[in-house]
């Protein structure tokens, strides 16, 4: 690099510097300034959005509750095999720091953690920790201890103890980190050897929300698209002064709260609403529809919040076709179908495309307005994310289904731009 | 309107059987209250590169369209043919159009789009393939097929667009401006380039431009559009050389104008009284006695120092301004009480030299001074 070249030499500068490291040189100080641009929002992203994302995703793998609590018997169980029971000292240990932890008040925790994974856990810990400290009480804690047989004792406290499942849950829920709640997301769990199994039919319930998540997504997107397709070519062909009132009605609604709206189309909707009463008084129908808390409901509202970020890629793209072209191509012997197929629709497509994504991934993601006008089998998986993390406070379930959500999303993501590119998407 | 009909014009007059298109009566109006298009009756010849010149807003790009079937006819009809298009979408026309923006498809390469009006008809493989060959042969763009429009240049955009205006032997295609977006040298190369293919393939083009040199370069015919009117239907010589109102003596080429007064007609030629004198005149388009008029003076048609014989009309005139333009002189001078009367010299031996303040006599023959109508 430093070598004296020829100044014939066209890669180097007269003073023999190698014409890269020159350019670069020369190109420093606006690089400095691009960078300087985007650091405020960069470290502001970074704060509110990436930090808690990570830290709430992390969740979904972290189980900290036994090895914080019960160190030693979460080290123990490790060490046993899972077959037959653990060997009387590792209950030892696991009665001793039962024990400890029901002094400092952080037995429930653990009993919640063991809840999640078997109903009914809970009140058994409970019920086992307070027997066992009435013992070390009346018996004196050393006795207890030298019980040479505590699962007898344990038995004694509650006949579940001689189930081996429940030891096993106690094994698998002792690492500080586990894949518990993912499978859990899509209907899997350890059984007692480690194994991955499907969980029992009755359990089975996030794999047929997630297909109705999709479901619902993909029957919105293409209603939208529906609706969406001739409202933007209408906007894109009309004069620009109509067409500017038609898009600032059409942006109306952003403007009042999601909530708002939503309830405004249950008001709508309900069986003495407007909707209802108006259809009845022009003898459309005899008595009033059903038109919420059902699934019905859930496509009117959100094709009604949704249809816009549909329309407005569409429009942008269209507003961009040359009007010119639906006469070349009629001149040229193709009938208007033909015309519309072949060179109308193929150039509406970076548009179509971007709408359908949009489209289809916040539909993915909707909470409200189902969890409003929707029935209980309308609810997609954010309310049980939601669920989870407002109702039964299982932070764990709630990450692991936002995973899942976020990993579903750029999946499709993914299809997305192998099929189309992102290159050819047209947002606005 | 039409008198002077010399017989090497092979399209001076079309009969009505020769006529590929005929426009019968045609009026249109998209407000119902003025007409863009006032009574027109237009017969174009098979095998005639015929051209709509004139102004924006003059009625020629609707007409163009109605023929196209872009817009509807309000009132008369146009034949095609012997058949009337009244009824007939413009996919059923046969006609291949050429746009001003060319209205390539840019999702297609060029060779899709040639392809693309072949498919329409139902052409089949080896028809389209030798079709489309050729075509591009033709513009010279053999070698362009795979790539899309927008990597092509302006010009050999504009190549393509005729190439698949033509790909499917339309008897007659239509351009509409075809020429006005590309930059003054290519356009002279592609006129050159048009008028080629039409010899070459015997089509009838009716096309449309606001650009004079462009229709004098390239039509058997110009139709002068002004006012949803024809002004004047005529080979571009005699367009030139003997415009019938004033309207078209201004609109092609640059003339002189001079306002006057008819005082008296001897067969085909009138005395006029201008301001600073009397000229003789050719009488073509006047009321009569005492009718006011324009005379029509082309600039290279002003002799500077004329000879006594055959230049009766002589003015004093004073030189204001001289612009060197290389192949000749432009010369404004002051004269019958207008400062803005051009004189063009020729480069030449034989050109006087004149010089700016100088006060020199002009003058004129009376076969190049035409006495024509006073446009309202």
């Amino acid at each position: 690099m430093t070598e004296a070249s020829f100044p014939s030499d066209p890669t180097f500068t007269n003073g023999g510097i190698p014409l890269k490291v020159r350019l670069v040189k020369a190109e420093r100080r606006r690089r400095i300034r691009d960078i300087c641009l985007i650091l405020p929002l960069f470290l502001f992203l970074t704060v509110t959005f990436v930090v808690p994302i990570v830290s709430m995703l992390w969740r979904s793998i972290d189980s900290p509750e036994i090895s914080e609590v019960l160190p030693r018997t979460a080290a123990l169980m490790q060490e046993w095999d899972g077959s037959d029971y653990p060997p009387n000292e590792t209950i030892a240990v696991l009665v001793e720091e039962m024990l400890a932890a029901r002094e400092g008040r952080t037995l429930g925790k653990v009993a919640k953690r063991l809840n999640y994974q078997n109903a009914g856990y809970r009140s058994l810990f409970m019920k086992t920790g307070a027997r066992l400290s009435r013992a070390a009480e009346s018996d004196g804690p050393e006795a207890l201890l030298a019980d040479p047989n505590l699962l007898a004792r344990f038995s004694v406290i509650d006949p579940r103890w001689e189930n081996r499942e429940y030891w096993g849950i106690l094994k698998t829920a002792a690492p500080p980190y586990t894949a518990f709640y993912l499978l859990q997301t899509i209907d899997r769990e350890y059984d007692t050897e480690g194994n991955v199994v499907r969980v029992p039919e009755d359990f089975a319930i996030h794999v047929p929300i997630l297909w109705r998540t999709v479901f619902i997504s993909i029957n919105v997107t293409i209603l939208c698209l529906l609706l969406g397709y001739p409202i933007a070519y209408l906007l894109a062909t009309i004069p620009t002064k109509y067409s500017n009132i038609l898009i600032l009605l059409l942006l109306l609604p952003f403007w009042t709260s999601l909530l708002v709206r939503t309830t405004a189309w249950l008001v709508l909707l309900q069986n003495e609403g407007l909707v209802n009463d108006l259809f009845i008084a022009l003898g459309i129908w005899d008595e009033p529809a059903q038109l919420v808390r059902n699934r019905m409901g859930v496509y009117i509202a959100m094709v009604h919040v949704l249809l816009p970020f549909m329309v407005l890629p569409l429009f942008s793209v269209m507003k961009r076709i040359d009007p010119y072209h639906l006469k070349a191509a009629a001149s040229l012997g193709a009938n208007p179908l033909r015309a519309f197929l072949k060179v109308y629709f193929p150039q509406t497509l970076p548009g179509l495309g971007a709408g359908v994504l949009l489209v289809f991934i916040i539909s993915l993601g909707y909470y409200i307005t189902p969890a409003l006008v929707g029935g209980p089998t309308d609810q997609m998986l954010s309310y049980f994310i939601a669920f989870h993390a407002n109702t039964t406070g299982n932070w764990g379930m709630a990450a692991a289904l936002s995973l899942t959500l976020m990993v579903g999303v750029g999946i499709f993501f993914a299809m997305y731009q192998r099929l189309i590119g992102s290159d050819n998407m047209r947002m606005g | 309107m039409l008198n002077a009909t010399p017989a090497d014009e092979p399209y001076a007059m079309v009969e009505a059987d020769d006529a590929l298109v005929r426009f019968i009566d045609v009026q249109k109006t998209f407000d119902g209250e003025t007409l863009v298009v006032k009574d027109l009756n237009l017969d174009v010849a098979d095998g005639e590169f015929l051209t709509l010149l004139g102004p924006s807003g003059s009625g020629k790009t609707t007409t163009l369209m109605m023929l196209a079937g872009f817009e509807s006819v309000t009132q008369g009809d146009i034949l095609l043919a012997g058949q009337s298009l009244k009824s007939t979408p413009p996919h059923r026309r046969n006609i291949g159009m050429v746009f001003q923006n060319y209205a390539l498809f840019p999702h297609m390469t060029v060779e899709e789009n040639l392809v693309f009006p072949l498919e329409s008809r139902g052409a089949t493989k080896t028809e389209i393939s030798e079709k489309v060959g050729r075509a591009l042969e033709m513009v010279e763009l053999g070698d362009f097929g795979k790539r899309r429009p927008k990597q092509l240049s302006g010009g050999q955009q504009q190549r393509v667009a005729v190439a698949r205006a033509l790909v499917y032997e339309p008897r007659l295609v239509l351009m509409d401006e075809p020429l006005g977006a590309l930059d003054r040298q290519l356009r002279e190369v592609m006129q050159y380039e048009l008028k080629r293919i039409h010899k070459e393939i015997d089509v009838t083009i009716l096309y449309v431009t606001h650009d004079q040199s462009e229709a004098l370069t390239m039509s058997d015919r110009v139709a002068v559009f002004n006012d949803g009117e024809i002004q004047q239907l005529a080979s571009p010589s005699d367009l030139y050389e003997q415009p019938e109102n004033a309207f078209v003596a201004q609109f092609i080429g640059e003339n002189n104008r001079l306002m006057g007064t008819v005082k008296e007609i001897q067969g085909d030629q009138c005395a006029v009284e201008i301001e600073g004198g009397h000229v003789l005149a050719s009488a073509i388009n006047i009321d009569g006695i005492g009718a006011r008029t324009t005379l029509s003076i082309r600039p290279e048609s002003v002799r500077i120092d004329p000879p006594e014989d055959g230049y009766p009309d002589r003015f004093e005139a004073r030189i204001e301004e001289l612009i060197y333009l290389g192949d000749h002189l432009r010369v404004r001078v002051r004269t019958c009480g207008h400062d803005d009367f051009i004189i063009k010299l020729p480069r030449s031996r034989e050109t006087p030299v004149v010089e700016v303040g100088q006060t020199r006599t002009i003058g004129w023959h009376p076969s190049d001074c035409r006495a024509l109508d006073v446009p309202d």
